[in-house]
């Protein structure tokens, strides 16, 4: 089975304010594979350009130099050969609650794809194919599912429904763009658990793009650490978050919650205002003046 | 439900210090949404917050942890109602204030001025149209009306400065300013009266990790300069170990377990506190060890969405 690369990607956005122009580089030279039955995950934080490597992989944004190649063919923009690309590479979207139409059932969320994609036609055929996918995504029994919807549904649920969505036409490749974040956090695990299930006995591509580190870790082979549109450090997964090379790794890691960390913070504060007892008597002095006088 | 582990001591105490001094007391509060069917938000819940101390409250959507803030701070607007249960604050010169009695003028003056809230979402809980200093001018306005001009814009000045924004910011719009500073900003307005209580509703949820550091760092620094104590509330639940004092856990409007932060990392009594837990995966612990159940798990849990 073939590779999804990108190859030299860099996307450019311009900035019109008033009558200035400005560009803005969100992605800079961009490269890397990915092999069917892996994942790589894209950690950073918001503008980093996570997200718009995600977008021009699911073909939502052009790039603006750089080439994405699937089974070492460069992609289309347009017409059959796109359409062609989108059978192989499909995206799920953050917020489960937005990407469903609350007006239609899951049924005809996943019969549309199913149709537009050729995978099948008459309706027998639509009543199967919908019934494999959202047993695949273990939303059982099937038959009472496929009737729901979205407002049905737990946000879980829907997230399956977009996974469900995005297998539909045949996908090789899923783009996962923070697919749990808006989800409950006990529920989180079993949405990520469903997709390395997917990944391992269904040989899928995942790209997981993600500012949870751990999550990151966990679910990943690859992970690559993007800052202001620039890969910054990547590796295979344990590697990057146990033995960090770069600063702004360090900084990623130094900053994320450790439960096993109680009262460190706390006493580090407290060292600190120690450390500077004579700016700290002021801001007492401030809190009696505004505790008292202030009225 | 399972029972709650909360021993019989005074109620919502578990795991506090012998020497904490009570600050706000909450005793069997309920807490409804009179719409059809009733929403039985808050169930029975009690709570001692103490002077200087950061009461964490985990739960996911829907658990009532929010509803349960707003009941603490009397903000509660139809169709949710308290249905019963008292809210005491105890007022640092010594005399008890019945929140739950309060209305009308005695509300307004004793909001922000003892009890004050970081809201939900804050970052976009400031005025688009109106400047940040017209914006904290307006609490010095209701709060305390004889202030003059001059006294008005250096406290401005020194908050920003004590949550670490700029003073020059003050003429700024909230479009203008980066989502760490808005929050920053909001604490500021919340510091502003100098509070006993803070309630902070998810204060950094939107915000990335590197900036909710800081945040927490500058939450951590003026309580210690301040005293006043905090209610955080968030479904992290491993940020909440890290800085909280004692955690409450809520599921279904009810207070499930309530201890210290290092009980309840060290020795979970509640099965849905050991799922919350095993919710979150370890960062540098043991690869995969912390899948402890299967992908299905859990899809029907999280009470009303």
């Amino acid at each position: 089975m073939g590779t999804l690369e990108v190859r030299n990607v860099t996307k450019d956005f311009t900035i019109r304010n008033g009558l200035k122009r400005s560009r803005l580089r969100a992605v800079n030279d961009v490269s890397f594979t990915l092999e069917p039955g892996k994942t790589i995950a894209i950690v950073g934080e918001s503008g980093s350009g996570k997200s718009t490597v995600a977008r021009m992989i699911a073909k939502l944004e052009t790039p603006s130099s750089g080439e994405i190649l699937i089974d070492g063919t460069p992609s289309a923009h347009r017409g059959r050969a796109l359409a062609k690309y989108r059978h192989n590479v499909q995206m799920v979207f953050q917020d489960p609650f937005a990407s469903l139409n609350p007006f239609h059932s899951i049924r005809h969320h996943l019969e549309r794809p199913l149709r537009i994609h050729g995978r099948a036609k008459t309706n027998a055929e639509l009543d199967r194919a919908v019934e494999e996918l959202l047993t695949r995504v273990n939303l059982t029994p099937a038959a009472i599912f496929a009737e729901k919807r979205p407002h049905e549904m737990s946000g879980g649920q829907r997230q399956r429904v977009a996974i469900a969505r995005a297998l539909a036409p045949g996908a090789r490749f899923l783009i996962a763009d923070e697919p749990v974040s808006m989800l409950d956090v006990s529920i989180r695990l079993g949405v990520l658990n469903l997709l390395a299930r997917l990944q391992r006995e269904e040989n899928l591509g995942v790209l997981y793009i993600t500012h949870d580190l751990a999550t990151a870790r966990h679910f990943s082979d690859e992970i690559i650490v993007m800052f202001r549109g620039n890969i910054v450090e990547r590796g295979p997964a344990d590697d990057v978050i146990l033995n960090p090379q770069h600063e702004y790794t360090k900084l990623l890691l130094s900053a994320a919650p450790d439960p096993r960390n109680q009262g460190k913070l706390r006493d580090e504060v407290r060292s600190e205002l120690a450390s500077t007892s004579a700016a700290s008597g002021e801001a007492v002095g401030v809190r009696d003046r505004f505790g008292t006088a202030g009225l | 439900m399972s029972t709650p582990t909360l021993t019989a001591k005074p109620a919502g105490d578990a795991g506090a210090a012998p020497d904490a001094v009570p600050v706000l007391t909450a005793r069997n509060v309920s807490i409804e949404y009179q719409v059809s069917p009733v929403v039985r938000a808050v169930k029975d819940v009690s709570l001692t917050l103490h002077r200087g101390e950061i009461l964490g409250l985990a739960g996911e959507s829907g658990c009532g942890k929010t509803t349960l803030a707003y009941g603490l701070n009397q903000l509660l607007k139809p169709p949710a109602l308290r249905t019963s249960g008292e809210i005491v604050l105890h007022d640092k010169d010594g005399h008890d204030i019945d929140v739950a009695a309060l209305s009308g003028d005695a509300l307004r003056a004793f909001r922000w001025d003892k009890v004050s809230m970081v809201f939900q979402g804050a970052m976009n809980s400031l005025n688009p149209v109106i400047s940040i200093r017209s914006q904290l001018f307006d609490v010095f306005d209701t709060h305390r009306p004889g202030m003059s001009k001059k006294d008005k814009l250096d406290r401005s000045r020194e908050l920003l400065e004590l949550v670490g924004v700029d003073p020059n910011r003050l003429n700024s719009y909230a479009h203008e300013l980066s989502g760490g500073m808005r929050q920053r900003v909001m604490i500021a307005m919340a510091l502003a009266l100098n509070p006993q209580v803070m309630i902070m509703d998810e204060p950094t949820t939107a915000l990335d990790v590197v900036v909710q550091r800081g945040i927490l760092r500058e939450i951590m620094r003026l309580r210690e300069q301040f005293g006043f104590a905090v209610v955080f509330i968030t479904h992290d639940l491993p940020m909440l170990l890290e800085i909280s004092d004692r955690i409450a856990v809520m599921l279904q409007g009810e207070i499930v377990e309530l201890n210290t932060s290092e009980e309840i990392y060290r020795a979970p009594a509640h099965e849905y506190t050991r799922k919350l837990l095993a919710s979150f995966p370890s960062l540098t612990g043991e690869r995969g060890a912390f899948v402890r159940s299967g992908e299905d798990s859990g899809d029907n849990t999280g009470g009303v969405a």
